[in-house]
């Protein structure tokens, strides 16, 4: 399982990114984040609004910063542990 | 007093909170035993009242928006644009603007879905137009510090201008200045789950928080500045520049807005004190357009789109625009204050 965060790096981004880490962090997870930040690669999950939350090859969700708790109800929606 | 005056009087222009920051002013200078002057007290008060009313019009305003806008992610909005033509394209694409979650980083891969479902760019201009300039806060910031009647004409020439400007680019068939990896990609709309309750509730508390924390600052200064410009400019030198009698005011002031960015938050404190200052209400509001809806940073990411012909059409449409609506809203002071 790879996590991606999808976004040119707006603080928008950033803040994502830092819950994702909180919520690994809570749930006790170690897994790789991969940070997509071209815009060409970033297009290619057909994301209409950044930033974008995809876990593996799936986009989970695009234009919120979703907040920690959020992110872990994600990961044990998805089977995540 | 009637209950729509008491509404508005509790909890637009929260006068009770004004009442409050004296009181509190009055009881801290006699427990210390400081000798402010009248004066001084009369300042002190004001920044307290101006700064809690617009944390608390922000913190409120912006929940309320991001529930709102949960409902109308941009993948839904071009979903619901499609299925209109010509001007009420248009004039859709302008009202869902004002309600569609949108920042700047994010004008590309807007620009690709709304394009690839079909969309003339023309309604992709206006929405880009509207979402800025209209919104939710807008209008109550607006009723709150000046009065609904403005409020209400704001959103209405708002409206207008994203309407009719990218009706504008339609009409000059433009599609050749958009860069054309725009129009290859084949965007396959993912489907997303519906939000619960509670996930809508948990984004619109983030949502808050993250504005409050990224923009506090900047309240506060505009505040500072628009209790400077109220305490020590002397009317003069302001209507030198902006003063109701010359021609060039509105452009001047649009002028000045276009490459500042900044918050609605944090300019309508100024917006006042010119305002008190003798400034053309027409002529604070073309700064406050100015400002909200061009900036550089939005402009940069808009240029990765278009070819500077049309980032340069685009501008200057949304610049006379600003300067008409700027120039009526003079003309017809007298109808709104």
């Amino acid at each position: 399982m790879i996590i991606k965060i999808l976004g040119t790096g707006c603080p928008n981004c950033k803040k994502l990114e830092a819950n994702t880490i909180e919520a690994m962090n809570q749930m006790g997870l170690n897994l790789p984040i991969v940070k997509v930040t071209n815009m060409e690669d970033i297009m290619s999950y057909d994301i209409m609004s950044t930033p974008g939350l995809v876990f593996d090859n799936k986009v989970i969700s695009t234009g919120k910063v979703l907040s920690p708790q959020s992110i872990v109800e994600l990961f044990q929606k998805h089977g995540i542990k | 007093m009637n209950i729509f005056t008491f509404i508005n009087e509790t909890f637009l222009k929260m006068t009770w909170l004004k009442d409050g920051a004296g009181f509190l002013l009055h009881f801290i200078a006699e427990l210390f035993n400081l000798n402010l002057s009248d004066h001084w007290i009369e300042i002190l008060q004001f920044f307290i009242y101006d700064v809690a009313k617009i944390f608390i019009l922000m913190s409120s305003l912006i929940f309320l928006i991001s529930y709102v806008q949960s409902y109308f992610p941009p993948e839904r909005t071009s979903k619901i644009l499609s299925k209109f033509k010509g001007l009420s394209a248009n004039l859709l694409s302008a009202l869902l603007g004002t309600i569609t979650p949108f920042c700047s980083c994010s004008s590309i891969p807007l620009f690709i879905g709304f394009t690839s479902v079909g969309l003339p760019i023309g309604v992709t201009f206006s929405f880009l137009i509207s979402s800025p300039l209209v919104d939710l806060a807008s209008i109550i910031l607006l009723a709150s510090i000046f009065n609904w009647k403005i409020a209400i004409a704001y959103v209405l020439v708002g409206l207008l201008l994203a309407t009719l400007g990218g009706s504008l680019i339609s009409f000059f068939k433009l599609e050749a200045e958009i860069e054309s990896y725009v129009f290859k990609k084949h965007f396959n709309q993912n489907e997303l789950e519906s939000l619960s309750l509670k996930e809508r509730l948990d984004v619109s508390f983030m949502a808050v928080k993250d504005i409050v924390t990224k923009v506090w600052l900047y309240i506060i200064i505009g505040v500072g500045i628009g209790a400077f410009i109220h305490n020590v400019v002397p009317a003069e030198w302001i209507n030198v520049v902006l003063g109701k009698e010359q021609w060039y005011s509105v452009l001047l002031a649009t002028l000045i807005g276009i490459p500042i960015y900044a918050d609605i938050f944090g300019v309508l404190p100024i917006a006042v004190a010119l305002v008190d200052k003798g400034v053309g209400i027409g002529t604070v509001l073309a700064l406050v357009m100015a400002i909200t809806t061009l900036s550089l940073p939005s402009l940069m990411m808009l240029k990765k789109v278009m070819s500077l012909k049309l980032l340069s059409i685009f501008v200057l449409i949304v610049t006379t625009g600003i300067i008409i609506i700027g120039t009526f809203f003079n003309h017809f002071s007298l109808w709104f204050i």
